[in-house]
């Protein structure tokens, strides 16, 4: 028998008995980050391939609510600060190896060009939208002959967020539960999965509901493949990763992990999608709900269960 | 320049003085602690083995608290000493998250608090809090760079180990098994 | 059964809410500034000396002072051979004890309140006049001789003075005879000197230690795990003899996880082993000795085949670590240990420890037994104390003859009126010691406090002793005050200072000043014929050349051995020791004299009961049981006690780690609180052990109360030592229940 014990009476609040400084703010933050990268990607990509007035939902609607869904993410972010006043200081310098940092600078880019993107595609949401200020008319005007390069920015912007939503998980190999490649493109995923299922939700038009759904279904299946891999990995690595693996394989998280995120928010959604593609009437938004469910859950315990990996005791 | 610790688990008999002079010396507020004793029994009875070690933030040369911290907070000084500058921490945790020693905690004024080799002790040429007062004399500090020192000089001697190596974090504190 | 009114109920307040401000706490606040280098965060402006009060090893140490002028932390003093500059954790924490917003504050009296009885405050003046005049109420009609003082801490010296002065001699410490006492007892019969406190056990040049029973490591005697320490540097040799795996045991050579109970029998066998193979000092005996051949013929029989059966400790093993002894002689320690009254036959116990030091030729050599020297100083100029009629003695005639210091039991049973006795105890002045901890069987103390005319306890902190008292007086901690020099005897001898180094918080005093101003009332001001202490202080220290001045600037002060004698029998010189015979007696006449066993026998001891185990009881290093329970520095290290199940043990019951359980003993009584389990391999199966000091049901003990279980509850049961009157306590057995007892009718 091994026992190993701190006889020294620590008890750091929220490190001990297990780690437990991230709450519900970060998975929370990045779940709006997945959510928007989705929103944003599926604008930009169909923006270049012209198909706007195809897919008017997925260009021209859904980004409206990006600046909004941005502000929570980053007040929950804020809320998350146990050092507030200093918020500021993530700005005053860059750090290439801290994805906190890439974070705090891919947001400090996204956040205006989400709002002039959405500024672009105002008038033809809301007819009688008007600015008021003839210079901000014409200056939209003036950007309107950019758009082509926005919409490549933001294609590219928006990747590099899905994908940093998890990287900033992986790169702290202290938790063996995100140490693996796979958090990157699985938050991605999840990510373009949720706006996928967003535009499905919001959308009017039958064509467009038809499109998303199998591009959900798509990413569903990726989602899947990547999550098989991802516990493929942990079992055939170190004892520690072993241990993180079984957080879920009979572990605190069996129940939560496989019924709310896998079956509820992956695998069911998926079934309703392939039989209304057989023509059984099935309302999109049932799915669609249980997507967007699926991958917060996802997010909250991804990061409950990290924090729970250990090396140590 | 290249600050160590080693810690003489042979010697170590787990009293916890290293805790109690780290939290008179450097204020550390009740509830909270920099430095922790760990005892680990295998065996069963009466076949059985012992390990006692006093354990805090390790200064790894590879920190991975250093890496992540997007301020530059948390930062390495002259020595190899870790170090956080409360005026530049944010609170955002990511080096809490990175640290696979969970050698960090969040000080209730908001910024993060760890072990800082007692910094202030060591440019006046004093040793470490815990380091002076261990009854049993089983921890030493000083320059693993220096071949003259005396911890360099057990190093030499003695078998020792160091915490999850395989982590890669290439820690500074030495136990001495 | 009818709840009887007793004379004294306890007094369980939560909190009286009573006097004094809580003082703005430095160390509580964080000292602001950004962490970067070269800002320090507080900084020693000014150091007083005092020595640590925090257990009885008394450190000598720096109080250090910050910008504010505030206590900030403790460190030990370089010169002193106590700590060698390095406090222990507890002395480290002592600044807890100051900053404990807990402490007394003011001197309480006990009343009447709506027919409930409670504290009220009261002045000094006050309380004083109410002792003074029952203590001459008791002295008119009973004698001076029937008022006791309990004492385990620097104040008793001044209580002590000023009780001897009144008349009584009756002054205790619960250390005799719950603790160290049958030891003196053993090696005083054996050698003709007693071992002291602190030990003098040189174990920092010793090639062997053999510790029976004894934890150092978790018990932090400062020095001897620092020579503890120096010995493993030195690749020495460690036997330890323990049925639980302690921290010494994990640094020992060989470990004996002997059947609890059994020493006597490992002890007789070793004597047996290293005499039959002649592994004695030939030299030393013939020189020194009287009564080998009794002796070999007295542990003719004890083989280590038989000590094999009794104590499961193979035959093989007792051979071989008698050899490594032998081998390492003299220079071997089989180390006296400190608290060793357990069964009941302990001073024979000792007796044989002390037989083995002696054949191994270890008593005044190198690596085994130094002769300390203490530093005369001038006694104070005052009046002879007055000759007692009576003494505690008197109670127990024919009893306990061997006895050198008077017994704290004995003197709490002496306070039950009984039909043999022509008088009992009438008042107990009680100082530093939480009897009801101390004292086995708490019934047994509280019905002799009921039959008290008076009781006064002076403490720092609301222990439940204080909830007991006619009269509770609060005293300061040691670092607000001065007291008596330390005068220790070590291989140098050393005079240390206590100076204070903060005035005394709230309404609370000295012990000194206690003292004098019932001295006062009571007609004895020319027993206290300074002022203040520093006068008396600076008198005596000018005696010895030095002075006030100078102690305070340098603390501690080393003198030169007066004989060169540190090793007195080194080189085998003519030697007289202190016994009938002159000689080292392993057959021991004094012994003989009393009527008592002349040579150790084994006696087999009762074994728990089905489904009971024994109860084992110890310390961790960061407490000082009751006197640090409360302390916010150290409860953060520890706040409770766990008690620890082998894992066998705990797949029978079900208990899992961390499952909180009630335990019953053997006379069904059950702790009041509940206590963790700890499911380790480090005990036996037939055991359980915890950490003695918790469990505290006093509610004005704020980080103490309802943490962990006391043991000192469980101890109904002892076996009284009939050479000296030690009780032996580890003779209680303890069966688990993992559901809350129902409070029945009481």
């Amino acid at each position: 028998m091994i026992e190993e014990l701190i006889v020294s009476g620590r008890m750091n609040p929220e490190i001990d008995p297990y780690l437990h400084v991230w709450g519900w703010e970060i998975p929370f933050y990045l779940f709006i980050g997945g959510l928007v990268a989705g929103i944003l990607f599926f604008s930009a990509l169909y923006t270049i391939r012209g198909k706007q007035d195809d897919y008017p939902t997925a260009v021209k609607f859904a980004p409206m609510f990006t600046p909004l869904l941005l502000a929570l993410g980053l007040s929950a972010l804020l809320l998350d600060l146990s050092h507030k006043l200093y918020f500021w200081q993530l700005y005053t310098n860059i750090r290439w190896e801290s994805p906190m940092s890439w974070g705090a600078w891919t947001l400090m880019i996204i956040y205006p060009l989400a709002i002039v993107w959405s500024a672009l595609w105002i008038k033809d949401v809301f007819p009688k939208w008007d600015w008021k200020f003839k210079w901000l008319e014409d200056w939209i005007e003036i950007i309107r002959q950019y758009q082509k390069y926005m919409a490549w920015a933001l294609m590219v912007l928006s990747i590099v967020l899905g994908m940093y939503t998890g990287i900033l998980l992986s790169a702290f190999n202290a938790r063996p539960f995100w140490n693996t490649a796979i958090l990157g493109p699985l938050f991605l995923t999840s990510g373009l999965s949720a706006g996928a299922a967003l535009i499905m939700l919001l959308s009017k038009k039958e064509g467009e509901k038809r499109l998303f759904a199998r591009i959900d279904l798509m990413l569903i299946g990726t989602e899947l493949f990547l999550i098989i891999h991802l516990f493929m990995g942990f079992l055939a690595g170190t004892n520690v990763h072993i241990e993180a693996a079984r957080l879920f394989l009979g572990g605190e998280f069996t129940n939560s992990f496989w019924i709310f995120v896998v079956f509820g928010g992956l695998i069911f959604p998926a079934i309703l999608e392939l039989l209304e593609l057989r023509k059984i009437k099935i309302p999109h938004y049932i799915s669609a709900i249980l997507v967007l469910f699926g991958s917060l859950a996802l997010r909250f315990i991804v990061v409950d269960a990290g924090q729970a990996s250990r090396w140590l005791y | 320049m290249r600050y160590a610790m080693a810690i003489d688990t042979k010697k170590c008999v787990g009293c916890s003085d290293c805790v109690v002079a780290c939290q008179v010396e450097n204020n550390v507020p009740i509830g909270h602690c920099r430095d922790w004793v760990v005892e680990a029994t295998s065996g069963t009875y009466p076949d059985l083995s012992l390990e006692i070690r006093s354990e805090r933030c390790n200064h790894c040369t590879n920190a991975p608290c250093v890496r992540c911290c997007p301020t530059e907070a948390s930062h390495i000084v002259d020595g190899g000493i870790v170090v956080v500058d409360h005026n530049e921490c944010i609170g955002c945790k990511a080096c809490i998250e990175s640290c696979p020693y969970d050698a960090r905690f969040i000080h209730p004024k908001g910024s993060v608090d760890k072990c800082t080799f007692c910094i202030h002790r060591v440019e006046k040429g004093e040793n470490p809090a815990c380091v002076s007062v261990c009854p049993t004399k089983c921890m030493y500090f000083g320059d693993t760079d220096d071949p003259n020192s005396e911890i360099s000089k057990l190093l030499k001697k003695r078998k020792w180990k160091t915490l999850i190596p395989e982590a890669g974090t290439k820690p500074n504190i030495y136990y001495l098994t | 059964m009818s709840k009887s009114l007793n004379r004294r109920d306890f007094i369980k307040i939560s909190s009286l809410g009573l006097g004094g401000l809580a003082v703005a706490n430095p160390i509580f606040d964080w000292l602001g500034g950004s962490m970067n280098s070269g800002e320090s965060l507080q900084e020693t402006i000014k150091r007083i000396p005092t020595y640590c009060e925090v257990c009885f090893w008394k450190c000598a140490g720096w109080t250090h002072l910050n910008e504010k002028g505030d206590i900030w932390k403790l460190t030990g003093n370089d010169n002193d051979p106590h700590c060698n500059g390095r406090l222990c954790p507890r002395g480290t924490g002592g600044v807890g004890m100051y900053y404990d917003e807990d402490r007394l504050k003011t001197p309480l009296m006990r009343t009447v309140i709506n027919g409930k009885q409670t504290y009220r405050e009261a002045s000094w003046d006050e309380a004083f006049d109410f002792i003074a005049r029952k203590m001459k109420k008791i002295a008119d009609e009973h004698g001076p001789e029937c008022i006791a003082l309990f004492s385990h801490g620097s104040g008793g010296k001044h209580f002590g003075r000023m009780l001897k002065a009144f008349g009584s001699s009756n002054i205790t410490a619960p250390s005799y005879a719950q603790c160290r006492g049958p030891r003196e007892v053993g090696f005083f019969a054996t050698f003709g000197e007693g071992i002291g406190s602190p030990e003098r056990v040189d174990i920092r040049d010793t090639d062997c230690l053999v510790l029976i029973g004894s934890h150092i490591g978790e018990n932090m005697h400062n020095g001897q795990v620092q020579e503890m320490s120096d010995a493993i540097d030195k690749d020495a040799t460690i036997i330890t003899v323990d049925p639980r795996f302690s921290t010494a045991a994990s640094k020992s050579k060989h470990w004996l996880p002997i059947k609890p109970a059994t020493d006597m029998a490992l002890l007789l066998s070793w004597i047996h082993v290293i005499i039959n193979n002649e592994w004695y000092d030939k030299k030393y005996i013939d020189k020194y000795a009287f009564g080998l051949d009794e002796l070999k013929e007295h542990v003719k029989s004890y083989t280590p085949e038989w000590a094999y059966g009794i104590t499961t400790i193979k035959p093989n093993v007792i051979r071989k670590t008698a050899k490594e002894m032998a081998n390492a002689a003299p220079s071997v320690i089989i180390h006296p240990g400190r608290h060793v009254t357990w069964y009941g036959d302990d001073t024979q116990r000792l007796r044989a420890v002390a037989i083995l030091n002696a054949l191994l030729g270890s008593w005044g050599r190198r690596g085994g037994f130094y002769n300390p020297e203490k530093k005369k100083v001038a006694k104070l100029d005052i009046p002879k104390f007055p000759k007692p009629s009576k003494t505690w003695r008197d109670a127990f005639p024919d009893q306990y003859k061997l006895a050198g210091l008077a017994l704290a039991s004995g003197i709490c049973d002496a306070t039950i009126p009984a039909a043999d006795r022509d008088c009992s105890f009438k008042a107990w002045i009680v100082n530093g010691t939480n009897l009801i901890s101390t004292l086995p069987n708490q019934a047994n103390t509280i019905e002799a406090i009921q039959n008290l005319d008076l009781m006064v306890v002076i403490d720092t902190m609301p222990m439940e002793i204080t909830g007991y008292a006619d009269v509770v007086l609060p005293e300061c901690t040691y670092l607000e005050r001065y007291d008596n020099l330390r005068i220790s005897g070590h291989r140098e001898p050393t005079i240390a200072l206590r100076a204070p180094a903060a005035e005394p918080k709230y309404n609370s005093k000295s012990a000194w000043w206690i003292a004098k101003e019932l001295a006062d009332r009571l007609g004895l001001n020319d027993y206290f014929p300074f002022e203040t202490e520093d006068q008396e202080l600076d008198w005596q220290l000018k005696k010895v050349g030095s002075s006030l001045e100078e102690m305070k600037k340098i603390g501690l002060k080393k003198f030169e051995r007066k004989y060169d004698d540190l090793y007195p029998l080194e080189g085998l010189p003519e030697y007289e020791f202190n016994t009938n015979t002159g000689k080292i007696e392993l057959y021991s006449t004094a012994m003989e004299d009393e009527g008592y066993d002349p040579l150790p026998k084994f006696t087999a001891h009762e074994e728990p009961p089905t489904d009971f185990y024994r109860l084992i009881y110890g310390r961790a290093p960061m407490h000082t049981f009751s006197r640090t329970a409360n302390n916010p520095n150290l409860t953060d290290l520890m706040d409770e006690n766990k008690v620890w199940v082998n894992p066998k043990v705990a797949k029978e019951w079900g208990l899992i780690n961390n499952q909180e359980v009630w335990l019953e003993n053997q006379d069904g009584v059950v702790t009041s609180f509940p206590i963790k389990v700890r499911v380790t391999e480090r005990i036996r199966w037939d055991s359980v052990y915890m950490i003695h000091g918790f469990g505290h049901t006093d509610k004005r003990l704020s980080r103490a109360y309802g943490k962990g279980a006391s043991d000192a509850e469980l101890i109904t049961q002892t076996k009284i030592d009939p050479v000296m009157g030690g009780t032996g306590m580890r003779v209680n057995f303890v069966t688990f229940l993992t559901e809350e007892p129902t409070k029945g009718a009481a």
